[in-house]
């Protein structure tokens, strides 16, 4: 049976309202974790503080390049459905490898911020931090994880333009990920 | 025929790069803004305009709610509003904004 040929009462793809409605409860999720920073910025009795450790130009090519991943996502989504399966590959791949750069980048950072005295129990901004950004670290590592399976599912031959579907709900996820950031690099990063 | 075997237009290569290009160049914009002295009385409102110019071409283009259905947008729009509702009470109920001005 065809990806996309199943009829329903809606006249919408089921998997993608569910994807969509996934993200709208991860919306609060994430609105819960962002207003918890908010509500406890500048209320850390010791440091170290935000402006004392945030590195402004590495988050900013971090941000770039998760940025770029999106442009890879929807590069891969063409490619997928117009059959081009060696290009699908190559930007399928390219998406996956800029999440993993980004994760790096927050792998580096945390570090960093462990030797410099800042954990998530040192104060009310390690806390709020470690769990707002580690939250969506953990969302990208799943979304690295969700490209890497279409990638080894292209290579088994099954990733025509028949599931362009299950292409374009994987890059939804991929997107909303990118969206957060782009919330969490002004209000956490520029804002603090 | 239904939107599950219809094959809704997608925005073009050049359309994609093109917001990708604009996306680099707001990000830029928001880090410029952030290491200029000038604009420090006007930072919260300037990057919060910026981020949700962001927030948005990737939402309509990448997302593709542009052209998408309806439904689809209220599904989003619905739990962001009411998560700006929630993280906007909280400020107030937490004494960082204040009816009078900000707070501590």
């Amino acid at each position: 049976m065809s990806a996309v040929a199943h009829h329903t009462s809606t006249g919408l793809d089921n998997r993608k309202l569910a994807m969509w409605t996934f993200i709208g409860s991860e919306c609060l999720l994430f609105g819960t974790l962002i207003s918890t920073y908010l509500v406890y910025q500048g209320q850390s009795i010791s440091g170290p503080m935000p402006g004392e450790i945030l590195d402004i130009p590495l988050t900013s090519i971090s941000t770039f390049v998760l940025l770029m991943s999106s442009l890879a996502m929807v590069l891969a989504l063409a490619a997928v459905t117009r059959g081009e399966q060696r290009w699908s590959r190559v930007w399928i791949f390219a998406t996956a490898a800029l999440g993993l750069v980004f994760l790096g980048f927050q792998a580096y950072e945390f570090t960093h911020f462990v030797h410099e005295g800042l954990t998530i129990k040192t104060n009310l901004f390690g806390s709020t931090f470690f769990v707002l950004t580690g939250t969506h670290g953990a969302h990208v590592a799943v979304g690295v994880l969700l490209l890497l399976t279409l990638l080894v599912r292209s290579f088994q031959g099954k990733l025509g333009p028949d599931k362009a579907m299950v292409v374009e709900i994987t890059g939804l996820y991929w997107h909303f990920v990118d969206v957060v950031w782009i919330v969490i690099f002004t209000v956490v990063y520029l804002l603090s | 025929m239904t939107e599950t075997n219809a094959e809704h237009k997608h925005p073009g290569t050049g359309t994609y790069v093109t917001i990708a290009a604009v996306l680099t160049v707001i990000t830029l914009v928001e880090v410029g803004v952030f290491y200029v002295p000038a604009f420090e009385a006007f930072l919260a409102p300037i990057l919060l305009t910026l981020s949700a110019a962001k927030f948005a071409l990737v939402v309509m283009f990448y997302m593709h709610l542009k052209g998408d259905h309806p439904l689809f947008t209220a599904i989003l729009t619905i739990p962001v509003l009411i998560a700006l509702g929630v993280a906007i009470a909280l400020l107030f109920l937490f004494g960082v904004f204040t009816l009078g001005g900000s707070g501590a």
